[in-house]
Order: structure tokens, then C-alpha cells, then sequence
């Protein structure tokens, strides 16, 4: 039996741009909107990293490859429903409505970045691997309890599918029927191993064949293609006909974070292979191609996003420093007598000219 | 009012919570047609159905990460995690999840989420069935850790903890499941968190316990007296965040303190106690503090342990030691 042969890549665009599935989901403003997205997010990704090389802001760790996928998938969503992430998820939270300056106010050590705006059901970007996918769980089941028609998505990456709280979450949304999406965002990397050192198995998709519940793949860096499978997947899910996992195949196009040099571990060859059809050169690629986007409108939407790009940047540099004994205030509901006493030393502290650094 | 042993006051106290609140529900291994391998759900999944008793997969994680992601979600989820020795596998999720979020979401998000977890040695169980491994918690930021030492003050405990607007850790001391009856108000009570009781009063030395170890504290300070020390016990009941006030003022009337307790010595929450009061009552103290307390070994094996356990003796040589320091 081929497993990769039952799990079919489900696809709308190739890598050339052009037209190999069914789109008829999709209007052409949605393509626009699409586009507009996935251009001002690379553009976004790009001045982060940049921002990091000129010391203006701490670690980053970029999406660029995976903008499709974050993207899409969020679209096939409700305002109510759920989103957890990872550290790697700002470009599925931007489009969810988290202002743009938030990732990179988050690089630059701003504890408001964990908290996501009201009117955005989503969850703060984890760090533990795979940990989201049991709070996603949780989230689901309390919507299905409260009979709130909710769905849970939750992201991650293929080396969260080696840990144990993914499995365990895949066992008990499905024990539970829980409304629950896991996307796996299958870039091929976890810092230096590869997909084939993460798993001898030849798809991510197929172990939802062990926890009984959907498993489909799709082409990760094929907007459309997310974006129809999700539509479809969260309607089945919110329904009520239990949890389902999605493998989208993307690619890291760079490092993993500001801090990695991937030229030690990944050969450029492959590199260049698999940047190919990224999913902003696809879609440009595609709407170039069957006129839904001119050379002078391309311009305009990379000019656009340059200077939205460029607002977040003047509001996370000008963002106001909050203040330091803020720290003890999210503990517990109430300060305890500890904290409140450690809470004025620091605060003491503080008057005294003291600073981190001593 | 009627005599309930701890198992049932903690039973009652799930069963009004369940009645008064509809976002409680019990989650774990057994709870629920079982009712729990020590009864303490027995009867609930009868009286509030499959939807609100949930009989989880084996996996600890899995309990309480979920339980994370019900408690954001308007639920108020109390797990149990069979035995404290087993919650290891959820270290993860407790540490840096539950007692995380509400700072991490600068707010936005809260974890009402109690543990529960029967725990201590004396009752020959298999290996790691009976560790006490409260300090790990008691280390963590952004949890609390609660332990009751009777039946009065496991319903009053549980009650508040489920009330609590934060991820409270519950340990629930093994060998006193059904050690005594006491009498238990039927109505609905809290005992606050955050607040020790003097099991005992007394003069000339403080002897601090909790969970497992307060009986053996209240009978090493009945022997005491026999040789003319008065000692006074104070229960901790909970263990973060540490009622100071009653340490400091009970030792600032004694004047020499013992710390007992189950888990092993180094690094345990003796050490913690100890260094607070030696802070906050150092000039009141005549002796240096003593600890008894369970070797540096892991659990031993059942025909060890009641050697190894902190018992009345141990107790009563230390309460000794300070007297004539």
C-alpha cells in the first residue's frame, strides 16, 4: 500500500502559476485580497529580519514560505472560532486582526504581545512545542459543552508531530469528538532536521488514519488550495463529525530564527528547488497569467505594503515602554503578600536608579 | 452537620460545586463509572452525566493541557491526576501552561483549573505512587498548591479552590482518606487560601506540617507535653502561596521551630520555611530551625517505608533537639 498515494496533495495552482484544480470557491476580489495579504506579510517578514541585522529588534522567527497556509486557513474561518499557534503563527494572526507591529513589538521584548486584542479569539504564540495542540483541544470541547458552535484551529510544524501532546491531542479529540483543526505546517525543517530524520513514515496526514478521524494533504504554499480544503474541513468539523488533520506541505524558505545559519545543515540545491513555488511568486505567477493582476498593479501592491509595513514599524518603535513592576501584576488574579512585598522592593529599586544591568 | 472521613467531604464538596456551578466538570482516569480508584467522584457520573464526569485516555498531559484550553474556554475543569507521583508526565503543562497563561496574555486569559492529586507514603503502594513533590510546584510562579489535613478543611479547601480565579494544585494526603470522621457543615463553605491553621497552640516550640504529616506533628506535641514542652502545630494547608503572618507570629512567641514534612530533605519546602523564618523572626529564635523530613532517596519500596517516613519519634528527638539546644 502507498501511503502517499492515499493522501493526495490537494492542489489548485502549481508551482508555474498555473491553473491545475478547481477554484470556483474563490472570487477574483478574494484572489486580490489574498495577494494584497501575502505580499504585505512577506514584505512584513523581510523588515523584521532586516530590523534584527541592524539591532532595532531581539530574535525573530520568520514565516516567509508559510504565508499560504497561515493565511488561508484563518480565511476559512469564523470571528468566533479559535486560533493557537506558535512562535512561527504572526502571519495567521495578523490576518485574524493582531495589529502588524505586534510580532515584531514581541522581538523587541514587549509583554503586550502576548496580549492578542480583544475581538481576536486567539491564543498568545507559543514556545513549547506541540503544547497549543491541547489547549486547542480544550478550547473545541468547551465551544462543543456550551453548544457555542465554535471551532479550535491550531497550528504547528512537522517536528511537533513528534512530541507526545501532539498524539495525545489527536487521542483525545478524537475520544471526544472535540471540534478541533490540527494544520500541521510540514516546512520540512525543524531548526536542522529534516522531515525525514522527524518521522519514518512518509506523510503527516496518515497518522489521522490510527486516531480515526480526517486526514488530508495539500499543497502549503497554494493559497487556494488551503484556503477550499479549510472552507470544507471547518464546515465537516463545526458540524460536529469530529477532529480532522491537515499536512500542508510548505517550505522554511530561510532560517529558523535570526539566531540559526542554515547554510550549515541544508544544501542550497534544494533551496533553490523548493523556493521555487513559494506562495507569493505562485499567486503573482498565476494572476499575472490569467489577468487578474498587471505589472503596474503589482507595483502598487508592493509599494502599499511597504508603507503598511512601515507604520508598524514607527508604532512598535514608538510604542510606549510599560512599566517594569507590571511584572508582578499577571501572576495571580490578586497579588500575594510575597509578590506584593518583592513588587515594592523592585519598585525601590526602580526610584533608586537601579536598571537591569545593574 | 453529619461525621465524614476526608474521601467523602471531598465527594460532597465535587458534588455541590457540580450543583451550584454548570461550568464544573470532572475530568480524569476512573472518575467516572469507577467513581475515581479512591471514590472520591463515586456517584457523580449518576447525578451529572458523561458530559460533566469524563472518564479521560490515560494521559496526564493530555488531562490537564486540555483542561487548560476548557478553563479559557468558560468551563471550570477539576482534574484528577490518579496519583501525585504520576503527574511528571504533565510537568510541562502545568509549569509552563497553566500557571502561565494569565501572564503570558498580560491578562486577557485565565486558568481556573484545579488538580487534584491523592499523594504521601503509608499505604504500600507500588513504586512512585506515593511521592511528594509539592516543592516543584510551590517553585512555580502562577499556581497554587493547596493540601487539606482533615475533612472539615478538604470540603472548605476544595470549594475555594474551584471558586479560585487561578490554576490551584490540590493534594490530597493518602493515608487520611478515611483516617477519622470529623464533623462536616452539609452547607456550602470556604476555607480561604492562603491561610495556615494552628492545629494546636503552644508555648515553647512550633511545629510546622502539612497534609500527611499534621497528625504525626499533633501526636509528637501530645508526647511533649508528657515531658512538660508546650508545643504549638500549625497546618499549613496551603503551601503557595506560604501564610508567613501565622509562621512568623507563632515563632516569635516560641521561639525554636520544627519543620516536618514527607518529601525529601534537600531542596524540599522546609528549606523555604525555614529561610522565611529566620528572616522574619530571627531575633525571636533560641535554636536553629530543624527539619524532619523524608531522606534524600527516591519513595522506598513498602518494606522500607515506615522506617522512612517521618514518624511521632523523629518528631518528638527534634522538638527535644531545639528545647535544649
Amino acid at each position: 500500500m502507498d501511503i502517499a498515494q492515499e493522501f493526495p496533495i490537494q492542489r489548485v495552482i502549481d508551482e508555474e502559476g498555473q491553473l491545475v484544480g478547481d477554484r470556483s470557491g474563490v472570487s477574483d476580489e478574494q484572489v486580490r485580497e489574498f495577494y494584497r495579504w501575502l505580499v504585505t506579510l512577506r514584505t512584513l517578514d523581510q523588515r523584521a529580519w532586516n530590523l534584527q541585522r541592524q539591532g532595532r529588534i531581539g530574535t525573530y522567527p520568520p514565516f516567509s514560505g508559510q504565508e499560504a497556509t497561515q493565511i488561508g486557513a484563518v480565511a476559512a474561518l469564523q470571528k468566533d472560532d479559535w486560533i493557537c499557534g506558535s512562535y512561527r503563527d504572526w502571519a495567521a494572526l495578523s490576518y485574524a486582526g493582531v495589529p502588524l507591529s505586534y510580532p515584531l513589538l514581541n522581538s523587541m521584548g514587549h509583554a503586550v504581545s502576548g496580549r492578542i486584542p480583544d475581538g481576536v479569539n486567539a491564543l498568545p504564540v507559543q514556545v513549547v512545542i506541540a503544547a497549543q495542540t491541547l489547549h486547542a483541544v480544550g478550547l473545541a470541547w468547551s465551544s462543543a459543552l456550551q453548544n457555542q458552535g465554535r471551532v479550535a484551529l491550531t497550528f504547528f510544524g512537522d517536528g511537533a508531530t513528534s512530541q507526545g501532546d501532539f498524539h495525545e491531542s489527536l487521542n483525545l479529540a478524537s475520544v471526544v469528538k472535540a471540534p478541533v483543526v490540527f494544520l500541521c505546517q510540514n516546512n520540512q525543517w525543524a531548526i536542522s532536521v529534516p522531515i525525514a530524520r522527524q518521522m519514518n513514515s512518509q506523510t503527516i496526514a496518515q497518522r489521522a488514519l490510527a486516531y480515526n478521524i480526517e486526514g488530508i494533504r495539500v499543497d502549503g504554499n497554494d493559497i487556494l488550495a488551503v484556503y477550499q480544503t479549510l472552507r470544507e474541513v471547518v464546515g465537516r468539523v463545526r458540524e460536529g463529525r469530529g477532529p480532522a488533520l491537515i499536512e500542508a506541505v510548505t517550505y522554511r524558505l530561510g532560517a529558523h530564527t535570526t539566531a540559526d545559519d542554515p547554510t550549515r545543515y541544508r544544501p542550497s540545491e534544494e533551496e533553490q528547488r523548493l523556493s521555487h513555488g513559494e506562495p507569493v511568486a505562485r499567486l503573482r505567477r498565476y494572476m499575472l497569467g490569467n489577468g487578474l493582476l498587471t505589472e503596474d498593479e503589482n507595483k502598487q501592491v508592493e509599494e502599499a505594503a511597504k508603507a503598511t509595513v512601515e507604520e508598524a514599524v514607527q508604532a512598535a518603535e514608538n510604542f510606549p515602554k510599560g512599566s517594569p513592576e507590571e511584572v508582578f501584576d499577571h501572576v495571580y488574579a490578586e497579588l500575594t503578600p510575597q509578590l506584593r512585598q518583592q513588587r515594592a522592593e523592585f519598585q525601590q529599586r526602580i526610584q533608586e536608579g537601579g536598571t537591569a544591568r545593574g | 452537620m453529619a461525621k465524614l472521613t476526608i474521601i467523602q467531604a471531598i465527594n460532597q464538596a465535587l458534588a455541590q460545586a457540580m450543583e451550584q456551578d454548570p461550568r464544573v466538570l470532572v475530568l480524569g482516569e476512573d472518575v467516572g463509572k469507577n467513581g475515581g480508584v479512591f471514590r472520591a467522584t463515586d456517584g457523580l457520573l449518576e447525578r451529572f452525566g458523561e458530559q460533566r464526569v469524563v472518564d479521560t485516555p490515560l494521559a496526564e498531559s493530555a488531562i490537564v493541557g486540555s483542561s487548560v484550553g476548557l478553563a479559557i474556554g468558560g468551563m471550570r475543569p477539576v482534574a484528577e491526576i490518579q496519583f501525585f507521583g504520576f503527574i511528571y508526565e504533565t510537568m510541562d503543562q502545568i509549569g509552563t501552561q497553566a500557571a502561565r497563561i494569565r501572564f503570558r496574555s498580560q491578562g486577557r486569559y485565565h486558568v481556573p483549573l484545579v488538580i487534584r492529586a491523592p499523594y504521601g507514603g503509608g499505604v504500600r503502594t507500588p513504586e512512585i505512587h506515593s511521592d511528594s513533590i509539592e516543592a516543584f510546584f510551590a517553585h512555580s510562579p502562577g499556581i497554587k498548591v493547596v493540601t487539606p489535613s482533615t475533612p472539615h478543611d478538604a470540603k472548605g479547601l476544595l470549594l475555594a479552590a474551584i471558586q479560585d480565579p487561578d490554576p490551584v494544585l490540590f493534594i490530597e494526603p493518602m493515608r487520611l482518606y478515611r483516617a477519622f470522621r470529623e464533623e462536616v457543615p452539609d452547607e456550602w463553605y470556604e476555607v480561604p487560601i492562603g491561610k495556615a491553621r494552628i492545629a494546636k497552640e503552644g508555648e515553647q516550640v512550633t511545629v510546622i506540617a502539612w497534609g500527611p504529616m499534621v497528625p504525626v506533628a499533633e501526636q509528637a506535641a501530645v508526647q511533649a507535653l508528657e515531658s512538660g514542652i508546650s508545643v504549638e502545630v500549625i497546618d499549613l494547608r496551603t503551601l503557595s502561596p506560604l501564610d508567613l503572618e501565622t509562621i512568623t507570629a507563632s515563632v516569635q512567641k516560641t521561639g525554636r521551630a520544627v519543620v516536618v514534612h514527607e518529601a525529601v530533605r534537600s531542596g524540599g519546602l522546609g528549606a523555604e520555611v525555614a529561610a522565611a523564618i529566620q528572616e522574619h523572626a530571627f531575633l525571636s529564635l533560641e535554636a536553629p530551625i530543624m527539619r524532619v523530613t523524608g531522606y534524600d532517596t527516591p519513595f522506598p519500596v513498602p518494606s522500607v517505608e515506615d522506617l522512612w517516613l517521618p514518624d511521632t519519634g523523629r518528631v518528638v528527638a527534634a522538638i527535644q533537639a531545639v528545647m535544649h539546644y
